[in-house]
Order: C-alpha cells, then structure tokens, then sequence
C-alpha cells in the first residue's frame, strides 16, 4: 500500500505504514482502507494533465529504452491513448471470491480489480466476518515479483513487493489466475517514466507545482556566501552539456571559470568534476565530490582539474581525498580509463582508500537479508550465519565508519575532503550526505533533512530509476539494481538509535522514503538526474513527495516527540556491538510491532503532555551537562 | 589486611580495551580491604570489589612496564600497565589472596555496614516472606498444603523448610519419593495458578536407572495430577537434551517411563548443561573483547558462541510451560538433573510468563527469592563466591536475566523495572556484598546466621526503586493473570550489550530514552508539588484577602505569583552516572573509525605523519 493512496482519506485510516497502527485491524489498516472511489480518483481526467506538445529528446540511459512506449502515449489523443495501453496489458480486470492473506493476519475473501496502477480488492459484504468493506489499494508498481502455482482449478498468486510485503491471492479458476499474473507482471515492469502512476496522480489536496522548488541551490549558496567569499554559483551546466547528471547550477571556488570547469568536467568520469557538497560553518573547511579523473593507463594529467583541486587549498595546507574504492580496484580503472589523482600531480591531497560496496553485491546482500529475514523458524544458528554471510551490517558499519572519517578529517584535522568513487553517484553520496548528518544540525531537521536528499541525493544524480527499479525480491536478473539509498536510511536510523534526540524526524519518514524510492505516487525519485526530469517534465506533470510531507496534518507523522537541537556533532559508535539490524524495516511485515508501537505512543504521550517549560529544562540541563567536563566523568563505584 | 603488600602505586597507565594503538590515561592505583581503586589524572575513578575479580593475569613485561589484566564477573575488563614489576608482582599477588576468599565469613556481606539501625537491619529481612506468596498465589487450598516433612531438612537439605504438596501426597509417598529422586528432591510445588488450578512443580531427576520403579514416586505425580480438577492429564518436562537424560540411566539416574506413570505426556526441551553454558560465555566474551572486531567475526562468533542459542532454548521451555497451563490446564513437573539450575529458569520464567506481579519490582524479588534462593540454586558455586571448583562455575542466573531483559525488550510496557534493575541485581549476585546469595541453599545460610550477620539486598534496591523504576511501565497492560506470549523466532534475541559491554561507555547510545523519560517523570513530580504548595499559598492568600479591601489587592499582587517558585527552584540534577549515558557528540578518538584516527592526534609534522597514516590504510 503506497503512501500516496492515503493522500486524502479523511477518515484518519493509516495506509501508509504498520508501524503506529493498532492492533485492532492490525496489518490490514496498513493495507486496506474503506472503500470510498470518489476519494481515490483512479483513472485521472487527462485535462489535467498537460500532455508536452512536442515529443521530448530522448532521454540518456534507461529512459532511451523507454522511448517507444512513451511516444505511443504521445500519438494518440492523451485520454483515450492511455487507457488504451494499458488495458492491452490487463487480461482480466476482475475475479470473484478471491483469497487474500498476509503473514500474521486472518485471511479476507474478495473482489479482485485490476486497473492500470492499482490492484484492489473489496471484500464480499457482510462476509468473513470483517465488518463492512474493506479494500486492498496496492500500486501495482509496488509489486517486486508474481510467482504462481496451481492446484487443480484454482491457483495461488504470491506477490512479493518492493516494501518487503508478502501478499497471497487464491484465485479459483486457473485461467483468471494465470492472466491476472501476466496482467499484474506485465503492468509492473512498464518501464516508461511517463507511463508511471505519478503522472496521473492528483491528489485534491496539493498543487502540482507545490513543493518542486523548496530547497533551491540558490538559496543554501547563499547560506555559505554570508561566511565566505571563496566559492561561487555557476551556471556552467544551464544546458546539461557539461555534465549530464549534474544539475544546470553548482556551487565551485569563485577562482575557477567556467571555461576551466569545462575543461575539468572532460577529465572525470561522466563530467562529474570536483563541486562543493558542504561547507562546514564551524571552521570553514569543505567537502568536494567528483567522479574519477580519466587518468587511464597512460597516466594522463589535465591542468585545470589540478588547477581546480589546487586553488581548494592554501599554500602548506592539506586535503584528503577519500577513494570509496580499494587501491587495487582503483589502480585496475586506469585500465578501463579511469584512475585516481597522483601524488606527483596533486601534491597537497593525501588519499585514502575506503572501500564501499555498491552495484551488483551490495544488491545481492540485500536479496540475502531479506530472505533469511522471511525464514522466521530457522534456528539461531541458521539465523546468525545467514546474517553474517549476507554481510549487509558489514556495509552498514563500513559506510558508518567512511563517512566518519570524512566528517573528522573535517571537523577535528580542519581539512578539505574531496570524495569519489567511480562514477561519484552512488558510494559517494551515500558518504558525503551521511557525513553532513553527522556534523551538520541543521541537516537533522526535518526540513534539513529532506533538502539534503534533494541536494546530495536527486540533485546530485544519484539514477533512483536504475537503482530502485526491483527490489529484493526479484527474480528478473539485476541489471543496474543497488539498494544505496536504503543503506543511507539504514545508517541514519543507526544515527537516530545512538543518539534519539538529535534528529528532528522519526523512523517513520525513513521508511516512508524507502517505500517512495522504489515505488510511488510522486515524482520526487523518478528519473536518474535533472536532466532526465526536465526531458520528461516531472516537475510539471506529477507531485512532489515533498509538498506532500509538509502539509501539517501529515508533517506531525514524522516528527521525533523527543527531539531538541543538538548542535554538537554525533559521533556514533561503529563497533559491531553497537549496529543493530532495522528491525522496523526488515521485519515490519513479518513481526508484531503492536507493543513496540504502543510504547512509542507512551512516549510521545508522556513527552508531548509536558509542561513545555519543563521540556525546555531538560533540554538545557543536557546541554549543561555536556559543557560541564565534571558531568563526563566515568564516575563508577 | 594481612595479604595487602603495596597499597598505592603511582604513574600506573590504564589502557583502553579497545583501542588498536594502546590508548591510556596515567593515574594511581590503591589497594583497599574490600576494593581496587584507579583515580587517573582527571580524578575519575574506576572502583573493583575484590569479589568481582574472576581473573587476574600478569602479561610478559613490555617496555612500558609489567601489564596486569583483571576481568570480572560483571564482564568489566581493566588493563593496567605498571611501571615497576616489583608492585605489579605484589599486587597481583595481593589480588589473587583478596579476590579467592576461602571462608564465608570472609566475604565482604560479614564486614559491610552502611550505617543502618540493627531493627531496619532485621526488618529488611522480613520484607520478602514465601508464605504470603504462596497464599498470594491460593495455596493452601483444597488440593495443596503445606507440608512439614522437610521442617528440619530431613528429607532434603537443598529445600527449603517449607514446602506445598498435593493435599493427597501423604508423609510416606514423600519420603518414598525423595529417596527416588536425585539429591531428595522430590516434586513440590513452584507456582500455583489460581483461575486455571494447575500447578508448576519441581524436582530433581528419578533414580530410574534402565528399569527401577518407585511406587511412591509414582504415587506422588498421580497426587499433583489430581490436584487439579481441570486436567487430569500432566506434563513432565525433562529440560535436558534426551541424549544427555539417556546418559544419566547408566549412572542409576535417568527419566520417567511413561508407561510407570499414569497419566503423563513426558517432553524433552533439550537445554544444555552448566558446562556447556560456561564455555559457550567464555567464547562470547572473547569474542566481545576481540580488538578491532568486524562485524561479521562479530556475527560468526556471536553464532559460534551458541549463547543465543541457549538463551532461546530456555525461553521456548518456558513457553512450552505456559502453554500447557494456560491452554490446556494441564499442570506441570519440571526437572533437569538436580532440579536447581535449569529447572530454576525454566520455572521461574514460565511463572513471570503467567503472573504480572513477577513483572513488578517487589514481585520480581519475590520470585528469586522463591525460584532460585529458597530451592537452591547453588549460587555459590556457579558464582565461585569461594575459591572451589572451577567446573562448577556457571552463568545460569546470568542467562535467567537476559531471558528476562529480552522479555523487557519485546514487551517495553509489561515490566515495572528496567534494565539497570536486571544488571544491578546482576552486580550484586556476585558482589557477596548483601547475604541473600551466600551459600548454596536455605540451610547453609541460617548455618551462616545470614539474616543475623548481613544486610538484604532488597530493600536496598526498593530504596531506590525510582532508578530501575520502568517510566513506560503500564500496570494495565497486564491485568492479574495476563499471559505474556513472547515471540520466539531467532531474530528477537539480541545481543545484550548493555550487560557485556556495561563498561565499555563508548558502545553505548549517546542519548537514552529512558533516561530522559525518567528524568521528566521526576520533573514532573516536582511541578506538581509545587503546584501543591502554590495553591496552599492561593488558599492561604485568599484567607488573608477575605480580610483585605479588594482595592488594595489589585495593587499588590502577592510576589509568589509574580515568579512562580518552580522556576526559581534548583531542579534536580540528573545524576552524574546518568549523564554519563547522555553524553552526546562524544570524542572521535573514542570511537576509532580507523587506526588512522590516533595518527591524526599527534602533533607530528603533518605530512610524516600522513604518509605513515596512508601507509597504514593502504596496506
């Protein structure tokens, strides 16, 4: 159930999430909501859609492959032309009597519906003794993988989707069965951007304009010009030309031009060169992100990169370049062009090796997780070595650990960092975005928070299209598929463990981006970078998550009833014993979490019927202790 | 004392367990009666009761001086460096005399005196009585009694005097029985459960051997089968691996025949014995001490260990347990081999499963007291409180606890207490500092004239019950009676860290909840009490103004309402040990993201130190 099919339900049902949800109904609040159609305008007017009047450049990578069925969309008229599509893909569009059950939860029997984006299921009434109608709304996008099995004239569908839910559907009749598999397979890997449930979805509430422009670059430039002089906006990108997944602005030293930057851009991979990613108030050191130079085997130089690189520093002062990849693999890239920054020719910066996982094992560690995870009667022992060979704490405690070392060799050395990896839009900006939430308070607001992931995340071109396409259970062969984005969630939520007060939101918005990254009703993760959205005018045609989040009513969700401004930085502890597996992700639909949630209440109960005075007491006489040296005494008899 | 030869040394480093490139802070170590001492330069202090020491060892002399490494029982490890070897030698000779007390009257319970008044003294004796527990829970009744037959510890001298049987379970059918049953300890009650009349019982394992019956024995299980009115048929639970019941008929020992005893379904539950559970502590804490760990060495020892694996043995016995009675009735013999280590946990935590008041402060006290003092567990021994056979060493109330704690993790609202309850209680089970664990049974300590001589502990934890107090404790979450039905799967057991790195400050969340919830609840009270004591001021105010022209109070508002007193007033501070769980931001060098980090700390010439530092990462 996709949070954006709640988008107005007034009747205060949670769809979005279990956790918060009350036992009464139990998981079923989270999947079903009471049947109201005028509240879920399924097939939307296409006038409100503005259809782009010309046929848009094709755009680069996935969507290039995607073209031929976005243009069909184009030709036709834009009402009839869509639905036209996909009913060719629906083979069935209803079933009677269907089965539904979920792990933990009595089983409901129903009508099965399938339209274009959503699978429904509205229960017979007055049967199964569940009181009145309730329905299944799941975006069809959600769905990771369809496996099938008959048995004699009926057949059961298992749907394993990309938010880890596991959905079983008895079907009767072994052809409604076998075409509602192909219909739902079918219509979930419709890999056209334009094509997806965010352009015509339009929730009554929002505009379609609200919330693309809240977190402007223009605007955090600013932020760093009113401390220093030494960095500039520059609009070398206007037209995607220099670097095609970066955005039309960057924030570079006011000393390089945009001619040089240019220069710069074709020695890095993919034109990614060296841009400010965060600017440190409290001493004024930077952090800088790029791709790999293109030094290749033959050890090629570029004047301006060094140039660039060189005018970060002062005379006598040091930077570290952090290299998410080992030695050997990035010594091994010079063969395939690529390389790392000679010592010879970048005598200031100092590299270290950190190497980060990412691509095709990282993926495989997250299918492992998630299936030791479903296998809820293993023994311990079973339990603890399939934890420990999917290595995915390992990962979590390496991109911990990485992005603290960037973060000290800022804070504590005061030096310049630069990061990159390869390509610099995976590993690096799960290293640069983490170690901003470690130093930075005001990226552990809410709003910090999510300008950061609009700045270090889908500004900064990480392909949210290519990674987030299949989950982990998938059985199609994974192409491009890494779960970066989760292993940052995952982290922060460690972050949000060791220290409870110092983020402004909840482990509820955490898994609420999870869910919105792989699959949603808002435009916010589509595409790979800008320029891909600007081709496919998401901006324009579908609703930002983030306009969504920030209506009140929905922003007290995600808050943390504990939080108080910590303006220190968190150092978090890396040790394994201290890493803890996210329960509330990787088993929110396999375990109960009723007690768990029901203390969460208390708490916020207890914290939120305070005297706000007396809140603001705690809140000073923790920071008083902290100044206090006394305070950290390990006094223990 | 006479063992104690240097009593203070100076320049002693002390180093950080953890840290790659032996981080330490200098300071002077003093050597007490009772405890070893460290302050360092910044006047913290790090105490050890001599009691506590499990190990001392003296390493091979380094250039720095002579290593002395002391670990112990509440999983502390302190690694001292001395300069001199002459004072590393006395001390740790002086360490290993203070930390192997021969004599009970030795222990540390027979000299501490926290200035208390001899009748408190006595009186915190008398707060915990098993009689009223035992009619808390109905017995005597109908169906149990109380019987005298182990009045002077005639039959068995591990029982208590007091012990409820079946009403039918006449003085020969127990005699008969206790001579069938390993140690004497013939089945009694351990829990009664009002609403479904079913019983749990305990025992040791029969002498069976391959074929010897004992009509009395068998007499004895139709009695407790009889007692209750609402399942005629009862459980047997033998909480031992079946290979290892098997082993003991060749030693004339062994397990029930279902075919002797009408009326039995007889279970195995296959939790493993004191020797296995102590090796498998001693790999967990290796691997636990293991200098710059990976997360998966973390992981594989954590499975090799097999300390989660017990854990969970003994919980699914316990739930096993409950599941007959709460379900089905049926009443419950539990036993192990000698019927006071396994069978202990398994009782005790089936009892917690079912009762709430074992979920309470007072209640939890109460059921130690029941379960594991007064059916002596051999605290003693598995506690090594005297220098004596190390075989016999054994975390079994160790694992009760972090059952216990795990319980508390997956139900944060069923539990009056918290976890600095379960580790203090934990602390003082091997501190010997209160005599309610000396000794190894009830008879042993009157020997001792424990009540005479010592202090309880209990009441000196319900002095200060608002630390280990639950703030999301929710009395109605479980009514009388209300059945916790824990989920057992693998993935809900974790890693205590809080018991095993419980000194390792750097592990540990910068920022605790339930620190902070617990500090408001003070607050809170205190609000209210000023709340209280400005509206007696209103009160009395408005009976002097009754008096006065109402002109004249217009012009002077009483100053107390100016300023609320409550703003004015010192508000309690959170204690220093609290704020040392709060520290936020903490130090990077703390945390050690890499060895390359205490390169960085030195103030070396940048780029030497840099290189070295790459060379280090690189390689």
């Amino acid at each position: 159930m996709k949070v954006g099919d709640a988008e107005d339900n007034s009747n205060g049902q949670e769809l979005s999430l279990s956790r918060g949800v009350q036992r009464s109904g139990g998981h079923y609040c989270a999947l079903f909501a009471p049947r109201d159609p005028c509240l879920h305008p399924e097939v939307p007017t296409c006038t409100r859609r503005s259809v782009p009047a010309t046929q848009p450049e094709q755009p680069r990578g996935s969507c290039r492959q995607q073209v031929p069925v976005a243009g069909k969309l184009h030709r036709g008229s834009a009402a009839t032309g869509t639905t036209m599509e996909f009913s060719e893909l629906i083979k069935t569009a209803t079933v009677e009597s269907v089965l539904l059950s979920c792990a933990g939860l009595p089983a409901v029997k129903g009508t099965l519906c399938i339209t274009s984006h959503h699978l429904l299921l509205s229960s017979c009434p007055g049967g199964d003794a569940q009181p009145g109608t309730v329905e299944l709304w799941l975006l069809i996008r959600n769905v990771d993988a369809v496996e099938k099995r008959l048995a004699g004239s009926s057949g059961t569908i298992t749907l394993r989707c990309k938010d880890l839910k596991v959905l079983q559907l008895e079907i009767p009749g072994m052809e409604e069965c076998l075409n509602i598999a192909s219909s739902i397979e079918a219509l979930s890997s419709v890999d056209s951007v334009m094509m997806m449930y965010p352009f015509f979805y339009r929730p009554q509430s929002l505009r379609l304009e609200e919330g693309w422009h809240l977190f402007p670059l223009e605007r955090h430039f600013q932020q760093i010009a009113s401390q220093t002089s030494q960095w500039r906006l520059s609009h070398v990108n206007q037209d995607f030309t220099t670097c095609p997944t970066y955005p039309p602005s960057v924030i570079v030293p006011a000393a390089v031009d945009d001619d040089t930057l240019r220069k710069a851009a074709r020695f890095r991979h993919g034109g990614r060169f060296p841009i400010l990613s965060y600017y440190h108030p409290k001493n004024g050191t930077v952090m800088l992100r790029s791709s790999q130079p293109l030094t290749g085997p033959n050890r090629k130089r570029c004047r301006e990169d060094e140039m660039l690189l060189g005018t970060v520093l002062d005379k006598g002062e040091r930077g570290f370049i952090i290299d998410t990849r080992s030695a050997q693999a990035a010594k091994q890239a010079r063969m395939t062009g690529g390389g790392t920054e000679p010592k010879s020719s970048y005598p200031q910066w100092r590299r270290l090796h950190r190497p980060l996982e990412r691509g095709r094992p990282l993926q495989e560690s997250f299918m492992k997780l998630v299936e030791a995870c479903n296998d809820t009667s293993a023994t311990m022992d079973r339990w603890l070595s399939r934890l420990e060979s999917c290595r995915w704490l390992s990962h979590v405690k390496a991109a911990l650990s990485t992005a603290c070392l960037a973060a000290q060799c800022m804070d504590r050395e005061e030096a310049t960092v630069l990061v990159h990896g390869a390509e610099g839009t995976d590993t690096t900006l799960l290293v640069t975005a983490l170690a901003q939430v470690i130093l930075d308070p005001s990226c552990r607001t809410l709003r910090g928070f999510l300008g950061l992931l609009e700045r270090e995340w889908i500004e900064a071109g990480h392909p949210f299209h290519l990674r987030c396409a299949r989950s982990a259970s998938s059985h199609a062969r994974p192409k491009q598929e890494a779960p970066l984005f989760l292993l940052f969630l995952d982290c922060v939520w460690q972050l949000s463990r060791q220290f409870p007060f110092s983020l402004e939101f909840s482990e509820r918005l955490l898994l609420t981006l999870f869910d919105n990254a792989y699959a949603s009703a808002y435009g916010t993760f589509l595409c790979n970078n800008e320029k891909e959205r600007c081709l496919c005018k998401v901006k324009e045609n579908t609703h930002s998550l983030w306009a969504w989040l920030n209506q009140p009513e929905e922003r007290t969700k995600y808050l943390n009833p504990l939080y108080s401004h910590n303006p220190l930085v968190i150092w978090p502890s890396v040790e394994p014993q201290s890493i803890q597996l996210w329960q509330g992700l990787f088993f929110r639909w396999i375990r109960s979490s009723q007690h768990l949630d029901e203390a969460w209440a208390e708490i916020q109960r207890l914290v939120e019927s305070k005297d706000p005075h007396a809140k603001e007491g705690v809140g000073k006489r923790l920071s008083r202790s902290l100044s206090d040296p006394a305070a950290q005494t390990e006094n223990e008899r | 004392m006479e063992h104690i030869r240097t009593t203070k040394v100076e320049q002693v480093k002390l180093l950080d367990r953890f840290s790659i490139s032996n981080k330490s802070v200098t300071g002077t170590l003093y050597l007490t009666a009772t405890h070893l001492l460290f302050i360092d330069s910044s006047q913290r202090e790090t105490w050890i009761l001599h009691h506590h020491i499990a190990v001392v060892e003296k390493l091979p002399l380094t250039t720095f001086g002579c290593p002395l490494v002391i670990q112990c029982k509440n999983f502390r490890i302190v690694h001292f460096v001395i300069p001199r070897e002459r004072d590393c030698h006395d001390i740790y000779n002086s360490l290993l005399q203070l930390s192997r007390t021969a004599k009970y009257e030795e222990l540390y319970a027979f000299s501490y005196n926290p200035k208390q008044k001899e009748t408190e003294r006595v009186k915190g004796w008398e707060l915990i009585d098993l009689s009223e527990e035992y009619k808390r829970m109905g017995v005597p009744n109908a169906n149990w009694q109380l019987s005298d037959a182990n009045r002077d510890y005639k039959i068995c001298e591990t029982y208590p005097r007091e012990l409820y049987v079946p009403v039918t379970a006449s003085k020969p059918i127990i005699v008969g029985s206790s001579k069938f049953r390993s140690k004497g300890r013939f089945p009694v009650l351990s829990y009664y459960h009002k609403n479904k009349e079913a019983a749990i019982c305990r025992c040791s394992q029969p002498l069976s051997g391959f074929s010897a019956r004992c009509l009395e024995d068998e007499h004895m299980l139709q009695a407790i089968s009889k007692a209750n009115p609402s399942n005629r048929y009862m459980y047997v639970m033998d909480t031992r691996p079946k290979l290892n019941a098997i082993a003991n008929r060749a030693a004339g020992k062994g397990y029930e025949n279902e075919d002797n005893y009408s009326n039995i379904r007889f279970q195995f539950v296959g939790i493993e014995n004191i020797h296995v559970m102590r090796s498998s502590l001693q790999k967990l804490l290796e691997v636990c001490g293991t200098k710059d760990l990976s997360v998966n060495d973390f992981l594989s020892g954590l499975e090799s260990s097999g300390w989660l694996r017990h854990i969970k043995a003994v919980l699914d016995a316990a739930v096993f347990l409950v599941k007959a009675i709460a379900v089905e009735s049926a009443s419950v013999l539990v036993h192990c081999s000698d019927g006071w280590d396994r069978t202990s946990q398994v009782c005790s935590l089936g009892a917690l499963l079912l009762d709430s008041y074992y979920r309470t402060i007072k209640g939890f006290m109460v059921l130690i007291e029941k379960d594991w003092i007064s059916f002596g567990h051999k605290f003693s021994d598995r506690c090594c409180q005297l220098d004596g056979d190390p075989k016999e060493i054994s975390p079994v109330f160790t694992q009760f606890l972090e059952s216990v704690w795990n319980l508390t993790e997956q139900f944060p609202q069923a539990f009056e207490y918290n976890e600095a309850f379960l580790l203090q209680i934990h602390e003082h089970v091997h501190s010997c500092q209160f005599g309610n664990f000396l000794g190894n049974c009830q008879k042993e300590r009157e020997e001792l004239k424990v009540k005479e001589k010592t202090y309880s502990l209990w009441p000196f934890l319900l002095n200060e019950q608002k630390k280990y107090r639950n703030p999301l404790y929710n009395p109605d979450f479980s009514p009388e009676l209300t059945l916790l039905e824990p989920n057992t799967a693998s993935f809900n057991f974790k890693f205590w860290r809080n018991m095993y790195h419980q000194f390792d400050r750097s592990m540990h969340p910068r920022q605790s909840v339930l620190n902070l919830i617990m500090n408001m609840h003070e607050q809170n009270k205190q609000l209210e009490e000023d709340i209280k004591e400005l509206e007696a001021k209103i009160k009395q105010r408005n009976g002097q103004l009754d008096a006065v022209p109402v002109k004249e109070c217009l012009q002077s508002v009483p100053p107390a309402l100016k300023t609320p007193p409550c703003f004015k007033k010192q508000q309690p501070l959170i204690s220093v040990n609290d704020a040392v769980r709060t520290i936020e931001g903490s130090n990077t060098a703390d945390n050690r993201y890499s060895e390359f980090v205490e390169e960085f700390s030195k103030a070396e010439p940048a780029v030497v130190s840099l290189e070295y530092g790459v060379a280090r990462m690189t390689c």
